[in-house]
């Protein structure tokens, strides 16, 4: 007798009145939960189904629902239906659980226990259909000393920057984890936003090479894809040390999504799992993170700055100044809500720290070491909205990087299938047919959508502030205050109670 | 309830000042004249006077005017100076007992010059030291505040109207070839003198009137470089940014007024080539340092008054000269008061520094 | 042929004469340290005494050729793409990290990590020459390209560490030995190499060892063995997806 362990998350509900019979929604599914049976009847296979939403929103008559399963075990607040799922999960393959996306346990959330300042009579809010509102930015390594010449004019001593239109900038997502597809819907607004995105560790697709100008290539310790020809054709160079999603553990790119164009890219043979392990080998402390930077410096002649991304884990603080000191001429630090392709589940639910917490003491160490203009801080994990990246500006960030906000404006559904590689709104997928499902034009019109909406409400909370121009903001915490949280917490975050 | 320094109190104010460019000295009344004009801007929660070249007996020594809440600050603070200094001369600061003006603390002034032997241990030049020197002391002895440390300048402040302050102070008595003033209109009560405005730095001093929305930004940049804002007030850290631009990098005040309130990119992008680059640069390198909201403030230095507004102009500000005599206001009246027939009557436009200095100096 | 004399130049400084050097000949003497000579250069011919610091020739490029006339550090020939890189003497760690092209001899032995992360596409094949023998984890991590250990020095004892292609997913580690690495992953495959797989690397192994003046090797009599990946899939039972 065979006996199922497993119960279906997911019930998916077939209105019989409403449905025409048409079978979509066996040709949208990739994960197969739709079939006919002998008689040509529709069925749907719960357990197959990882609520993506694809065949809901591409049902022509509205027939389909999906609700959750309430079938239960009997209530412990010790033992969750996850935790105990699991096991059998675990006592059944012997493996390693393995989940995508930011993690979803009840973490305090603190951008959702901060609330910004506005202006009421002492000084004035601004306007800012008709008053500018600057959002300009520029990442870089700033110049706090000023030289003269012999005639007395102030010497430009350029150093690499990155100009942004607006503080926002795609994350890291390697194509591989994602599909070409998104790549160039990625690449296209980036282009069309005047920011820039970020190819991730996987190499850059030939297609991509002329977005280079606002394209961030990516170093991780795999090589994958790095050639000098690749480290010249993007704006910045980013070393990728760590990913709040995963901190102390690398990537891991199965082989069923390695076909021919992610094996030329990434050079590497078609079909296997490539690693990209958790430390670079040729970077055990930091005084080799320093031989990293300047090998890449001296490879680009020192033309592009270079990013170092770090997972915000318990001594970040130190970490950051330490880097700072390194050469790195941006800091990006990825909070450990953020989101990936794949990860074990047990280090995404487990390590790291909230990224709210990690920019206000790096920002605040930065500062007590008189290093905080020696490098721009770029922060990520979890940025939901723009006022998230108000309340990450305002503790000190210089810019935010979004990854799961753009899938999102994708199509993204949250499924955090991610890992299988059956993404049924043709974003993390290999497999041609799903591929196609993403036109990157509409991909790119929505991105260009998202953050211009995102833009004029930064700017309306700015102008509510009195503040018409984004450095003003930075750092610029007494615009912040702290409803929820205990002392220590709004020490650490260095912001005042609500009401003081 | 908190003192200022102990919370952040946003304030409205009238500001106006006076400049000979001929170094024609004129004593404190004309500045009191001035900014009596504008009584409704202030709320009687604190006045106060900048005046330079007034002391040109000691003009070589830094002249130290400092509040004291009780006899042990005062002790404690003399201790410091003696270690520090050449104590060349030391008084109280006259004053006059008037009705509006209460509850003094001592208010005491001395002429120094560093010690040399500490001076050469501390590997600083005599500005530096003076200027760290002044710090320590009002971050770590209770009870004690030095509002003034230029050379051949002095500031007095107080809690009440200006010109009851000025007239407590006895400023006719004092003769300067400039002078600048303030009449307060805090939301809260300072509870002390120290708050009272102009804030000085060396001889640096600052007039201010307005609430910038990017203090906590520029507070937390100005930190970095060891000053430490004590006050919480918005003349207190712009007072510091001049400080370090112009007198730590040598940076002339007209660049300095352009990373403080930076022109806007769309405009930068406008200009021609080689004034692109650098003001680029400049905003680029320091953009810790750019105000927003709206203020006005004059900045008195050796030899020279500034007078700036922020860049969207959200603060009034005009300027009238006749002959050698500069005077400047929060509003026209206040330097109509003094002077009807202007040979030039300009309204600077939003950060553009309106800059003069004396003839002899330039 | 142009001489620079290294001594107390930064190595900043010291690469800028190089890289602006017109002559594509560059000798350098009394190198102490400087790291990065011939970062990214292309068709240029620098020749070294001395001890040049890490990351020589990292992310090396097409036509260049740097000769070693001694041992070197750490990092050499991180990233490179085309070239060659010859040392006669000894490595220090993980050089050729993740090289895609070109050629990295060594005379003598070298360090950890030799060969990490080594890649290859169609006519891109790097290939890394040992003399003598290597440390724990070669090939660690190899998707392609081709290392050969020589232990000429070794009597035909197995000339690497512990660990030897741990993670191998691609490319062939070729020892000279009679013994395999007591310690093989068992996802790797090895095998005593048949006479065409020998054949593909005769060219090379022939003018590495008059190169270097190695008499003792000998391709139709001494025992190599090939390490390659295995078919089966080392990870397919390490995950479950929740």
């Amino acid at each position: 007798m065979k006996v199922n362990y497993f119960q279906s998350e997911y019930e998916v509900l077939r209105d019989k009145d409403r449905c025409i019979d048409c079978g979509i929604c066996i040709t949208e599914c990739a994960n197969e939960v739709h079939l006919r049976d002998k008689k040509g009847k529709l069925l749907a296979i719960d357990s197959k189904c990882v609520n993506c939403h694809r065949c809901v929103a591409t049902c022509p008559v509205n027939a389909l629902k999906i609700v959750k399963n309430e079938y239960c075990f009997r209530e412990n607040y010790s033992w969750s239906r996850h935790d105990i799922t699991n096991i059998y999960r675990q006592a059944e393959t012997g493996g390693v659980l393995l989940a995508s996306m930011g993690t979803a346990k009840e973490y305090p959330i603190y951008w959702d226990k901060i609330l910004i300042n506005a202006s009421q009579v002492t000084n004035p809010s601004i306007d800012p259909l008709r008053e500018p509102m600057e959002t300009r930015t520029f990442l870089g390594k700033k110049n706090n000393e000023i030289e003269f010449d012999n005639d007395g004019e102030i010497v430009i001593n350029e150093t690499p920057f990155i100009e942004l239109a607006t503080p926002i900038m795609f994350s890291a997502m390697s194509y591989g984890s994602i599909s070409l597809n998104a790549h160039k819907a990625l690449a296209m607004a980036a282009k069309d936003l005047d920011i820039l995105y970020n190819c991730g560790e996987g190499g850059l697709h030939e297609s991509l090479y002329p977005y280079g100008d606002h394209t961030i290539i990516q170093v991780a310790s795999g090589r994958f894809g790095v050639h000098s020809g690749y480290l010249e054709s993007g704006a910045a160079i980013e070393i990728k040390i760590g990913q709040g999603a995963k901190p102390g553990i690398g990537g891991h790119l199965t082989g069923a999504k390695i076909n021919k164009e992610i094996s030329k890219t990434r050079m590497i043979p078609e079909g296997f799992d490539a690693i990209s392990p958790a430390p670079h080998h040729d970077i055990y402390s930091i005084e080799d993170l320093r031989q990293l930077v300047d090998v890449l410096k001296e490879a680009t002649d020192y033309k592009k700055p270079i990013i170092v991304k770090v997972a915000a884990v318990h001594n970040i603080s130190s970490i950051v100044s330490g880097i700072a000191r390194s050469g790195a001429d941006i800091i990006a630090i990825d909070g450990f809500r953020g989101g990936t392709g794949a990860a074990p589940l047990r280090i995404k639910d487990n390590v790291g720290i909230p990224i709210e917490l990690a920019l206000a003491a790096c920002d605040q160490r930065l500062r007590e070491e008189g290093i905080r203009d020696s490098v721009s801080l770029v922060v990520g994990g979890s940025i939901r909205h723009s006022a998230d990246i108000i309340k990450a500006i305002a503790l000190g960030a210089d810019a935010v990087y979004i990854g799961t906000s753009a899938l999102i404006a994708l199509g993204c559904h949250m499924c955090r299938a991610c890992s299988m590689g059956n993404c049924n709104w043709g974003i993390a997928t290999q497999r041609e047919e799903l591929v196609e499902r993403l036109n990157p034009e509409l991909g790119r019109e929505r991105l260009v959508n998202l953050i211009s909406a995102w833009t004029v409400e930064l700017k309306e909370m700015m102008g509510g502030m009195g503040i018409n121009s984004i450095e003003a903001l930075r750092g610029n915490r007494l615009m912040l205050r702290g409803i929820g949280l205990n002392e220590k917490e709004l020490e650490v975050l260095g912001i005042k109670s609500a009401g003081e | 309830m908190k003192r200022e320094g102990e919370v952040r109190i946003p304030s409205g104010c009238a500001i106006s000042g006076i400049f000979s460019k001929k170094r024609r000295l004129f004593s404190g009344e004309m500045a009191i004249d001035s900014i009596r004009v504008m009584h409704d801007r202030s709320n009687g929660l604190g006045g106060g006077f900048a005046g330079y070249g007034i002391y040109p007996e000691y003009q070589e020594y830094f002249a130290l005017h400092v509040l004291y809440d009780d006899r042990k600050a005062k002790v404690e603070t003399e201790e410091f100076l003696e270690e520090h200094f050449d104590v060349i001369n030391l008084s109280k600061i006259p004053t006059r007992k008037i009705h509006a003006i209460k509850d003094e603390p001592l208010i005491w002034r001395y002429f120094v010059e560093p010690l040399r032997t500490r001076l050469m241990e501390s590997q600083l030049e005599e500005y530096e030291y003076t200027a760290r020197c002044v710090m320590k002391v009002n971050l770590h002895i209770k009870g004690a505040c030095i509002i003034s440390s230029g050379k051949n300048m002095g500031v007095f402040k107080a809690m009440g109207y200006p010109e009851d302050v000025g007239e407590f102070y006895r400023l006719e008595d004092y003769k300067g070839y400039c002078w600048t003033a303030h009449g307060r209109y805090p939301t809260n009560t300072p509870g002390w003198w120290g708050g009272a405005h102009p804030f000085s730095l060396l001889d640096v001093s600052v007039v201010h009137n307005g609430e910038i929305s990017s203090y906590d930004a520029n507070r937390r940049f100005m930190e970095m470089f060891g000053y430490k804002c004590t006050l919480q007030t918005d003349t207190e850290v712009i007072a510091y940014m001049i400080d370090y631009f112009h007198r730590k990098q040598g940076l002339p005040l007209d660049k300095v007024a352009s990373i403080l309130a930076a022109p806007l990119w769309s405009t930068i992008d406008r200009m021609e080539e080689k004034q692109k680059r650098e003001i680029t640069y400049l905003r680029k390198n320091f953009s810790s340092a750019l105000i927003t909201g709206p203020f006005s403030i004059l900045v008195g230095f050796e030899g020279g008054l500034m007078a700036l507004n922020d860049r969207l102009k959200l603060r009034s500000l005009v300027v009238g000269e006749k002959d050698d005599m500069v005077y400047m206001g929060s509003e026209e009246s206040a330097i109509r008061i003094l002077e009807n027939d202007f040979d030039k009557l300009t309204y600077p436009k939003g950060g553009v520094p309106y800059i003069v200095k004396l003839e002899d100096q330039q | 042929m142009k001489y620079i004399d290294a001594k107390d130049l930064h190595y900043k400084e010291l690469n800028k004469l190089i890289r602006y050097e017109e002559d594509t000949h560059v000798t350098l003497t009394n190198v102490m340290g400087q790291r990065f000579i011939g970062c990214a250069l292309e068709g240029k011919n620098i020749d070294i005494t001395g001890i040049p610091g890490n990351a020589l020739g990292a992310c090396l490029n097409g036509g260049s050729i740097i000769t070693v006339h001694n041992n070197c550090q750490d990092a050499t020939g991180d990233t490179m793409d085309d070239g060659e890189i010859i040392v006669h003497g000894n490595s220090g760690d993980t050089a050729g990290y993740a090289m895609r092209g070109g050629k990295i001899l060594i005379k003598e032995s070298g360090g950890y990590r030799m060969g990490l992360h080594m890649k290859a596409y169609n006519e891109r094949q790097p290939l890394m020459i040992v003399g003598n023998r290597v440390g724990s984890f070669c090939g660690e991590y190899l998707a392609g390209g081709t290392i050969i250990v020589l232990g000429y020095r070794e009597n035909g004892n197995c000339p690497v560490g512990n660990f030897c292609g741990t993670g191998m997913y691609g490319g062939r580690i070729f020892l000279r030995s009679n013994e395999l690495p007591k310690d093989l992953s068992p996802y790797i495959d090895a095998s005593v190499a048949t006479i065409e797989e020998l054949e593909s690397i005769r060219e090379e192994v022939t003018s590495f060892c008059s190169l270097f003046d190695i008499t003792n090797i000998d391709l139709d009599k001494d025992n190599f063995y090939i390490l390659s990946q295995s078919k089966v899939n080392e990870y397919k039972k390490k995950y479950t997806t929740v």
